[in-house]
């Protein structure tokens, strides 16, 4: 099975709006050991991102990918910025050209991404970053799609990692970025980029679901996140 | 985890958080309009006269709510183009990319960034296109907050008072004549013998998060504070005035370490919320104990130029001067913020 353009049009719009809908529960995240802008920053990306993308989204994957990053990296600012815009540049880069994807060419851009990530953030495993859910994610997508794994299984499996990477980066210190500054007081906390890349992870599983599922509004973060307040 | 936050009513002179960097930048255009143009989408504040054929450019940008920081130290004598950010979210590399075009004389430009990831990696980027445009950029990073452990543990040193006492003495170099290496290397070694620590009484709100930063009660203060609220060493008990100064003045003496007999630029300075009055207090603290230790104060600095949006507290900052960082300081200087000489 193939991934169309289509699909991926509908993971980003999921992201925007799963975003959107944790904008404050990310900012809250990146208040305890940042500096509380991770949710308003990245929406404020996604915003962007949205109408940068309308007139892609009959293009190729890779344009549309490339449209997405370019438009992170000239509105998201902070360390998120450059991080999720190299990401999709890289990602999009490795499907220039492509209407349709195979799925083994769909988890190799996402790698390309994540190399992309750590060229630009220098992280390392274990130092409380979105690195350490994106690395677990990819290699299960990898290995699942080794298996003969469908991509919708693949995508599940990564999901499932990429929530227990998440989860892994309460107890870590964090030794890259703001988080940093505050030494052992870091420990506890979740990361907020961390968290992002887990519904990135998560979005794409939903668009790229078999039967697929309902609309992005519809889907129901409730009882694991904070819902907005206003 | 915000169900726990205590919010707090945005009371402040704004229109929208959205709106507010623009209209600010739209006043601060208006207000100077013999020293700075101010372009939009991307933002950038650029010298009227710029680019200044055969000069050094000298670039700087970062989060906004540090005003004066960098914008209103655009101008004869310091900076030839400031990036500002959304409120305390480094700026997007289109802005540093245009900036940096906008002000390459052909001398080459050097970028002027403060040490955290964001800025780091949007400056890099920025410079990557800059270069494939064809200008020569150099780079400088200040981390001169001794708050932070500076090792293999955290992203190094924050940068901060440091940055504004740099961006006065390069601009100044640049001004007479200093090229791209020259002015580089003066950058570095400002920032090699520079040292800052800030406290906090009271947090900011960031309009578009709406409540708090951080929490602190009334007897407390914040210990090792950055520019945008980000926690710092600890948190204390309050204490008067001489005492912190003390704290502060003490620490950053020990870390370069400053020794009996240098000359130091003493610079005092407050966080957006704090009256002049209580920073003299602070500042006649600081005199006094670097004076009891031997190290002479040859020049200073009092006022609130770096600042954390309303945030109440006082950071203190020592340059070891030399015949050149002093004579870079006292060249003449117009901007918005800092003027003399002329
Ligand atoms: N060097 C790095 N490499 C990878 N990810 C990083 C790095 N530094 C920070 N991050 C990620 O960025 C997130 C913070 O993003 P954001 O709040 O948007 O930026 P900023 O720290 O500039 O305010 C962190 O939670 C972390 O996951
Ligand atoms: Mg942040």
């Amino acid at each position: 099975m193939a991934v169309t353009t289509a699909q991926l049009v509908d993971w980003i719009e999921r992201y925007a709006a799963v975003i959107a809908e944790q904008k404050q529960y990310l900012t809250g995240l990146d208040a305890a050991i940042g500096d509380g802008d991770h949710g308003i920053n990245m929406d404020r990306g996604f915003q962007q991102v949205l109408i940068k993308i309308a007139p892609v989204k009959d293009k190729d994957a890779g344009t549309l990918l490339k449209t997405t990053g370019m438009a992170l990296v000239g509105s998201v600012g902070g360390a998120g910025g450059p991080l999720y815009g190299t990401f999709f540049i890289r990602a999009g880069t490795a499907l220039d050209g492509k209407a349709e994807v195979a799925d083994a060419d769909l988890v190799a851009a996402l790698e390309a991404g994540l190399k992309g990530v750590v060229e630009r953030g220098k992280a390392n495993l274990k130092d409380k970053t979105m690195v350490d859910v994106l690395t677990p994610a990819l290699e299960q997508a990898r290995a699942r799609l080794k298996e003969g794994a469908s991509i919708a299984d693949a995508l599940s499996a990564a999901t499932d990692a990429a929530e227990a990477g998440m989860k892994a980066t309460i107890p870590l210190k964090a030794l890259k970025g703001r988080a940093s500054y505050l030494g052992d007081r870091s420990i506890g906390h979740q990361d907020p980029g961390a968290t992002s890349s887990y519904y990135l992870l998560r979005t794409l599983r939903e668009a790229l679901a078999d039967p697929p599922q309902g609309a992005s509004t519809s889907t129901s973060y409730v009882g694991r996140e904070q819902q907005p307040t206003s | 985890m915000a169900e726990a936050t205590v919010t707090t009513r945005l009371k402040k002179l704004i229109n929208t958080p959205e709106s507010e960097v623009k209209d600010a930048l739209a006043g601060m255009a208006l207000a100077h309009a013999d020293l700075i143009r101010v372009e939009y989408d991307p933002n950038v504040i650029i010298r009227k006269d710029a680019p200044k054929k055969g000069k050094v450019g000298l670039v700087s940008g970062g989060g906004s709510g540090h005003e004066p920081m960098h914008g209103g130290y655009v101008g004869r004598g310091m900076l030839d183009a400031a990036c500002p950010g959304a409120v305390f979210t480094s700026p997007t590399p289109d802005q540093m990319a245009r900036a940096t075009k906008a002000v390459d004389g052909g001398a080459g430009v050097l970028h002027v960034v403060k040490n955290y990831t964001g800025d780091i990696m949007n400056f890099e980027m920025a410079a990557e296109l800059a270069r494939g445009e064809g200008s020569q950029v150099n780079a400088v990073i200040t981390n001169d907050d001794v708050a932070v452990q500076d090792s293999l543990y955290t992203a190094g040193r924050r940068g901060v008072g440091v940055t504004v006492l740099l961006e006065k003495i390069v601009g100044g170099a640049a001004e007479a004549g200093y090229d791209l290496q020259k002015a580089t290397e003066l950058a570095k070694k400002v920032n090699a013998n520079g040292r800052s620590m800030g406290m906090a009484l009271t947090s900011c709100i960031v309009p578009a998060a709406g409540k708090v930063t951080f929490e602190i009660a009334d007897d407390e203060m914040e210990l090792g504070i950055g520019i945008h609220g980000e926690p710092g060493r600890e948190r204390t008990k309050l204490k008067p005035a001489d005492e912190i100064a003390e704290i502060l003045t003490s620490t950053v003496v020990k870390d370069l370490p400053f020794k009996r007999g240098d000359e130091v630029l003493a610079f005092v300075n407050g966080m957006g919320g704090t009256p002049l009055i209580e920073l003299y207090v602070v500042y006649n603290a600081v005199h006094q104990y670097l004076t009891k230790e031997g190290i002479k104060v040859s020049r200073s600095l009092v006022g609130s130029y770096i600042t954390s949006l309303e945030m109440a507290g006082t950071s203190v900052t020592l340059l070891k001067l030399d015949a050149e960082t002093t004579k870079f300081w006292d060249a003449p200087v117009h901007t918005p913020a800092l003027r003399w000489g002329v």
